[in-house]
């Protein structure tokens, strides 16, 4: 199996945003995907630096694709996403608009805010030029199994989410700007404070999700430490890891190991959890009663 | 042209409700996972749909039926038989938002027109017009996060029909596009057509004080005697950073009644009510008032006022993503 990169969801200043992808050439993962996902606000900052960014990447062997964004209103935001293509690798379409702007037979990837539930939905993809998928967080271990048999049939690599805060929703609204009294034309960038998100508490104080601007993740990061082998049994080609601020290099060498079998089952989450005792890790939308849930819980 | 009501119906007592008072059309579906208001005791059994869409047509009413959550993988025969059932039954379109079931549906049953489904979350012309395209869609509902000047631009750049939503529950994500629900419940509209599901929701009262949680979650605490909340997870009570309140949205319901003249302008083919799971009195009534509105736009009379108020059961009200402060 092998280990992909997300987009980042969060706003990074230029310069650790070019650090961190740096730092990816040196790391174990076969594919980086990478672009703006959550803000067309925030791609200004760090836009010029993306075709450096690729052509390193590409340098150290990584496979890269250019992320669309999750949700594409604006005259601007339709703009870019036509303009995607132009970069010269693949596009990871995380909204249809992108698709709609791909040359008809052009092969493109799919990415996990796109709703690929069921098998119809991954034929008409596949008939289109999809060669990838990264299936919706959402979906349990089954719909995985079902997805990735027909899959394989159609030379749909699978991916899934393997670890990261979980992307729960997007929204026309920014709540980093609701959060200070702002309108999201006069956000001022206000969720470039919280590089991870902003952890969001329950009236009882208990973590239950993250702000991040326009999107809405889990307080939780998933973990898929436990399911590894199940997902490997039936077929998932790789897993995806999504960007954090901090100890991401280390993660990636950890799900290596992981996957190579020098690490045993729960060897992931032991370790991150002993770095960071406060970490809450959840896998429940695949095995779970809900998505909160974690498996690990003793 | 006059603008056209699309009312709901949960039951076949409110869709006859909503036809006698007057709607243009009315949008309901099977009681099955297959629609996105999945709730006990609501919706429509096949020979249910035939009478209903019967008695509509006789009263010159079109019926949607909305199939529009997203197939479960090995079991899409359910989501194929619905969309069959609806044709057999004679709806005058299906509301579809899966890919799969979009390219079945224009497939095989070519001659049922198709709406796509708000689930599809589709915000600007270019996808719009990629769906009339590739599956014959020939009208969208908007998603709830666009002003009215957007909705006007997305009208000037396409000859598919939109339809917006102006009055009732309002979701503050992109529909079709949240996992808030599933979770912190294991349920969700895309999966199981049900978001914050009663099944998952806990009233507790300690020292006067009442808790509502959503799957072990504290959404609301209110002093008792105090109007308590349904725990919708969006319009929760919650703190981040050093502010505690309504982060996400208040507890409000959507009323857009005084806009109509401008989504009017717009281009805007029909107006949407939300609230499947409404009684049929709050129907008639909501269908009544709008009614009178888009009636009295299309003579040239001035609106009424505030004629909804009184059925928002005391919620405030607000016009959402319409206006671009909202966001």
């Amino acid at each position: 199996m092998e280990l992909t990169v997300g987009p980042s969801q969060f706003f990074w200043p230029a310069d650790f945003w070019t650090g961190f992808y740096q730092d990816l050439t040196q790391s174990p993962v076969d594919r980086v995907v990478i672009g703006e996902l959550v803000c067309s606000k925030r791609l200004p900052f760090y836009q010029d630096r993306i075709p450096d960014a690729i052509s390193a990447l590409i340098e150290a062997g990584k496979q890269v694709s250019l992320t669309s964004l999750a949700l594409i209103t604006l005259k601007r935001e339709r703009k870019l996403t036509a303009e995607l293509a132009e970069m010269g690798v693949t596009v990871e379409v995380n909204d249809l608009t992108a698709l709609a702007h791909l040359p008809k037979g052009c092969a493109f990837t799919v990415g996990p805010l796109v709703n690929v539930y069921n098998e119809g939905t991954l034929n008409w993809l596949a008939a289109r030029g999809a060669n990838r998928v990264c299936l919706p967080p959402e979906l349990p271990l089954e719909s995985v199994e079902a997805l990735t048999r027909v899959a394989n049939d159609l030379d749909i690599a699978i991916e899934v989410w393997g670890h990261g805060r979980l992307p729960l929703a997007i929204s026309g609204r920014c709540y980093h700007a609701r959060l200070h009294g702002r309108t999201k034309d006069n956000c001022q960038f206000a969720c470039e404070d919280d590089p991870d998100g902003l952890e969001v508490l329950t009236g009882d104080g208990r973590p239950f999700m993250a702000m991040n601007g326009v999107q809405t993740l889990s307080d939780s990061y998933a973990c898929t430490d436990h399911q590894i082998d199940q997902l490997r049994w039936v077929g998932v080609s790789a897993l995806r890891l999504s960007p954090q601020s901090k100890g991401f290099a280390k993660l990636c060498i950890l799900y290596r190991q992981r996957l190579d079998q020098t690490l045993p089952q729960g060897g992931v989450a032991k370790a991150i959890t002993t770095e960071d005792p406060a970490l809450r890790l959840s896998d429940g939308f695949l095995t779970g009663a809900c998505g909160a849930d974690w498996s690990g819980t003793s | 042209m006059v603008m056209e009501i699309v009312c709901p119906a949960g039951t076949p007592a409110a869709l006859r409700a909503a036809v006698k008072a007057g709607a243009h059309t009315v949008y309901c579906g099977f009681n099955d996972e297959t629609n996105a208001r999945n709730f006990p005791g609501l919706n429509f059994n096949r020979s249910e749909m035939r009478d209903a869409v019967s008695f509509a047509h006789q009263h010159g009413s079109k019926v949607l039926v909305a199939i529009n959550t997203f197939p479960r993988a090995g079991d899409e025969a359910i989501w194929h038989s619905a969309v069959a059932d609806a044709e057999t039954c004679g709806a005058d379109a299906v509301i579809l938002a899966d890919l799969g079931l979009l390219d079945h549906t224009a497939r095989t049953h070519p001659g049922l027109r198709r709406h796509l489904s708000v689930q599809a979350a589709a915000a600007n012309a270019d996808v719009i017009n990629f769906y009339a395209d590739t599956f014959g869609v020939k009208r969208v509902v908007l998603p709830r996060v666009l002003s009215v000047p957007e909705i006007a631009a997305i009208n000037a750049e396409t000859e598919v029909e939109t339809e917006v939503f102006v009055f009732g529950g309002l979701c503050v994500m992109a529909e079709g596009r949240c996992s808030l629900s599933s979770y912190a419940t294991g349920l969700s509209p895309n999966m199981n057509g049900v978001c914050s599901p009663a099944s998952h929701v806990d009233y507790s009262e300690d020292q006067g004080v009442l808790d509502a949680r959503l799957g072990g979650y504290l959404i609301h605490r209110v002093d008792k005697g105090e109007p308590a909340p349904y725990p919708t997870l969006c319009k929760g009570c919650f703190t981040a950073g050093s502010q505690t309140g309504h982060l996400f949205e208040d507890p409000v319901s959507l009323n857009a009644e005084q806009l109509i003249p401008q989504l009017q302008k717009a281009g805007v083919t029909a107006l949407k009510i939300e609230g499947r799971q409404r009684s049929k009195s709050y129907v008639a009534q909501v269908v009544r008032n709008f009614r009178a509105a888009v009636d009295a736009l299309e003579a040239g009379r001035p609106m009424p006022e505030g004629m909804l108020a009184r059925l928002s059961e005391g919620q405030a009200m607000t016009t959402g993503a319409y206006k671009k402060t909202w966001r």
